[in-house]
């Protein structure tokens, strides 16, 4: 099992360096550090001495990958690849282009971000199973094909009217809730509260019809029709039987989620102003904060493939048909 | 006329030729016809195949473009003028026209602000003034406003009632010249849903939607029926305006993406070894890639590219065409990976199927090997994908655009009018009618865009085949 892990991780690291020199591709060669300096002092007839002390102050004024001027390993360190794109690996994100502590401003935005996805997933995971068994529970009658309908309608609008809707609904016209802003501690509940509730009703749509079907798979397999055989009610068919067995493929679907709720949800969090990761990248993509994005780029890759690893994990660990190779 | 070609009409063209290339082929193949009757057999699936005909409809109107005759009559200047305008345009040119100063609510008379007017006896009132446009055949628009509109919707309901009777009446003459049957059996059985194909369905929604239109049309001219934004512009015709993008964006990102999925994948599956090594590592490097942060990515770098070399775009309407195209470009590469991971997979699973074997026995070449037995046993996938992604797609564009790493903000979208939306509920009293107009014209099209696709799915899908 160890030994499986391991290698699993190893396996992660060459997808890490294409992920690394692909933005760096994406960043530095494609557009020079002189664009992104022109474009960030945002005028066009920008002084090269402006541009140079720009790029001078967050040190995008070394070679690329090359540097001819120093000595020994210096010839490789003193770059730009290697200060900003190598140095993602150990989690050094320097400084943004404004000159804030990136790895700071992760951490401390981090715990907002969780504060809204964690209560959002496991009472959206409650939610969804809910409906989806009792639309199976009632298969092949009207609750069923209004239930489907239902979830193909809410599905189909998109995230921006619900967060609009529920905003105006719910902040402006009942004054239940402040529409946006953030506080500490347990005063933040308040501000939460909408977010969350939005984020849920916005997932059950997909949510429902798609752990409908998990379920209407399992309840045709044979263990199931012995069930009934047997005699015992449909309720603890449903209940026993039919939902433990589908259990596993849904919370190994939501594994690979896992990670990547450190992330926040971007348009979530600038609708609600509040200051989660999520809220940053938007933020950062607004300022064109180049240094911010590629920080996020990479982190987001990374909390990805460790969601990929921890998924293969639990298929072993639910699983125990499926072999380690 | 002169016309003009953007890179996106050419593209959306070349897309429908391929299609209909593709129908005629798919004709006189009865294993490629039965999912397809199936499909046709499907009430909701037809129903929706009706509204999705007409946006598909409006939005290859508003892919010709052209520069109109510009009107110097002494016959000096240029012959045509530097706009670029659609045969959409021209057709709903009352619309496109009708600017107003502000904001106006639907079917409005007078602005929705207060504005200060000079009166003759020289003092200064703040009145709501008459709109330009909106309702100015009236005399007394407080009292004759209702009768008017209530009369011109009468004539467009009348002139609907005529148009779908007389195309009733010829689809009943064709299908009864289809079954040998008379005029009168024939509309029995469509009444009574004997027939293969469900026709009244199919004329239920038609006429539904001859009846909106017809409406439209009649009321259009004279009123902003879903009211017009800040600057004046009327809702409804960026809501029309706006289908173009969200096809264009359906359509042509899986376009795109379309044959690196299909030859990664089945190399991938057909040849293992290294190929595979070397395409499941391409695409599980870029499926980590957080989406929207690589789209956020490229758009910026488009930005700066675009700020550097601005002399290289003639007109504003091809800068943003060009934006739309690579957004498209970018979207196809973040969403290839699922389908290229799928078609493996299925590769996988027939390349050990006695013909694929036999074939390899007889010394087929490998690539007769994958156009002839893997490609059609796979299509299903991808046409599965395809329909599936659209939907997908559509709704992708007003996030994108709302954040400002989607479509250009000159162009209409569903996206930048929701983003500008935002602005407008915080207003007090609330503009509420762009958000509407957004919301009821994305969901027609994103609900029936998903009950088509579901058809379509359920048709070809063999595991759900009966």
């Amino acid at each position: 099992m160890i030994a499986y892990i391991i290698r699993r991780a190893l396996y992660a690291i060459p997808i890490l360096i294409g992920v690394n020199v692909l933005t760096f591709a994406l960043f530095f060669v494609i557009n020079t550090p002189d664009d992104m300096a022109r474009m960030h002092l945002g005028d066009k007839r920008v002084t090269q001495e402006a541009i140079d002390k720009w790029k001078a102050s967050l040190g995008y004024d070394k070679p690329l990958f090359w540097n001819a001027d120093q000595e020994g390993m210096d010839q490789l360190i003193d770059t730009i690849f290697y200060t900003k794109s190598v140095r993602l690996f150990v989690f050094d994100f320097g400084q943004s282009d404004n000159g804030r502590n990136i790895a700071a401003d992760i951490k401390q935005r981090m715990w907002p971000s969780l504060a809204i996805a964690i209560p959002t997933l496991l009472v959206g995971l409650l939610v969804n199973i809910t409906f989806a068994l009792t639309i199976v529970f009632f298969r092949a009658t009207y609750i069923d094909t209004g239930g489907v309908v239902l979830c193909v309608i809410m599905l189909s609008i998109s995230s921006l009217f619900y967060i609009i809707g529920g905003q105006f609904l719910a902040g402006k016209l009942l004054h239940l809730v402040p529409i946006s802003g953030y506080d500490d501690g347990l005063e933040a509940i308040k501000f939460l509260i909408l977010p969350v509730i939005i984020s849920i009703i916005y997932g059950v749509g997909s949510g429902t019809r798609w752990y409908r079907t998990i379920f209407l798979e399992e309840s045709g397999k044979d263990y199931v029709r012995t069930a009934r055989a047997k005699g015992l009610s449909e309720k603890v068919v449903m209940g026993r039987h039919v939902l433990r067995n589908a259990l596993i493929p849904i919370l190994t679907g939501i594994v690979v989620l896992l990670p990547l709720l450190f992330m926040g949800s971007l348009i979530l969090e600038s609708f609600f102003g509040i200051p989660g990761l999520g809220s940053y990248t938007i933020d950062a993509i607004n300022q064109q904060d180049f240094a911010i994005v590629r920080s996020m780029v990479f982190l987001g890759s990374v909390l990805y493939i460790i969601g990929l690893l921890l998924t293969d994990i639990s298929y072993t660990l639910v699983d125990p048909r499926v072999r380690l190779n | 006329m002169q016309l003009v070609f953007l890179w996106t009409d050419i593209l959306i063209y070349i897309l429908v030729a391929a299609i209909l290339i593709f129908i005629v082929y798919a004709r006189r193949k009865e294993h490629m016809r039965a999912p397809w009757r199936q499909v046709a057999r499907s009430r909701l699936g037809m129903a929706s195949a009706v509204i999705l005909a007409v946006y598909v409809g409006i939005g290859l109107l508003d892919s010709v473009h052209f520069h109109p005759h510009a009107d110097n009559e002494d016959g000096r200047g240029p012959a045509y003028s530097s706009d670029i305008v659609s045969v959409f345009d021209s057709l709903v040119n009352p619309l496109r026209a009708g600017v107003e100063k502000t904001y106006s609510a639907p079917f409005a008379t007078h602005l929705y602000t207060r504005e200060t007017v000079q009166q003759p006896d020289g003092t200064q009132t703040r009145v709501y003034p008459r709109l330009e446009h909106g309702g100015a055949h009236l005399d007394d628009p407080d009292s004759e406003r209702m009768a008017d509109i209530l009369k011109r919707s009468a004539a467009g309901t009348a002139y609907a009632a005529i148009i779908w009777l007389l195309m009733g009446a010829g689809v009943v003459a064709w299908q009864g010249h289809v079954h040998g049957r008379s005029f009168f059996s024939q509309l029995r059985a469509i009444i009574w849903r004997k027939t293969e194909v469900p026709w009244d369905v199919i004329l239920y929604t038609s006429g539904f939607v001859i009846l909106l239109i017809s409406v439209i049309m009649q009321l259009a001219p004279y009123y902003h029926i879903l009211g017009t934004d800040k600057v004046g512009m009327d809702v409804l015709y960026q809501a029309l305006k706006s289908i173009r993008t969200g096809l264009m964006i359906g359509t042509l990102t899986t376009l795109i993406m379309l044959p690196f999925a299909i030859f990664l994948g089945i190399a991938a599956g057909y040849f293992r070894g290294w190929v595979d090594d070397i395409v499941q590592y391409t695409y599980t490097t870029l499926v980590s890639i957080p989406g929207v942060l690589l789209i956020a990515a490229a758009i910026l770098l488009l930005q700066v590219y675009m700020s550097n070399n601005a002399e290289q775009f003639d007109s504003l309407e091809s800068r943003a065409d060009l934006r739309l195209l690579f957004l498209c470009l970018i979207l196809g590469i973040t969403s290839w990976t699922s389908l290229c991971r799928l078609l493996r997979g299925e590769t996988l699973k027939l390349r050990d199927i006695e013909y694929v074997q036999a074939a390899q026995a007889f010394g087929v070449s490998h690539m007769t090997i994958i156009t002839r037995h893997i490609l059609p046993n796979v299509m299903h996938i991808v046409l599965i994908t395809l329909v599936l992604d659209f939907s997908a797609l559509v709704l992708a564009e007003a996030v994108l655009s709302y954040i400002n790493i989607g479509v250009d903000p000159t162009m209409n979208s569903w996206g930048n009018m929701i983003n500008s939306a935002r602005l407008e509920m915080a207003r007090d009293p609330i503009v509420w009618w762009s958000l509407a107009a957004a919301f009821i014209f994305m969901l027609g099209l994103v609900l029936s865009a998903n009950l088509f696709s579901d058809a379509v799915r359920d048709a070809f899908d063999p595991r759900l085949r009966k």
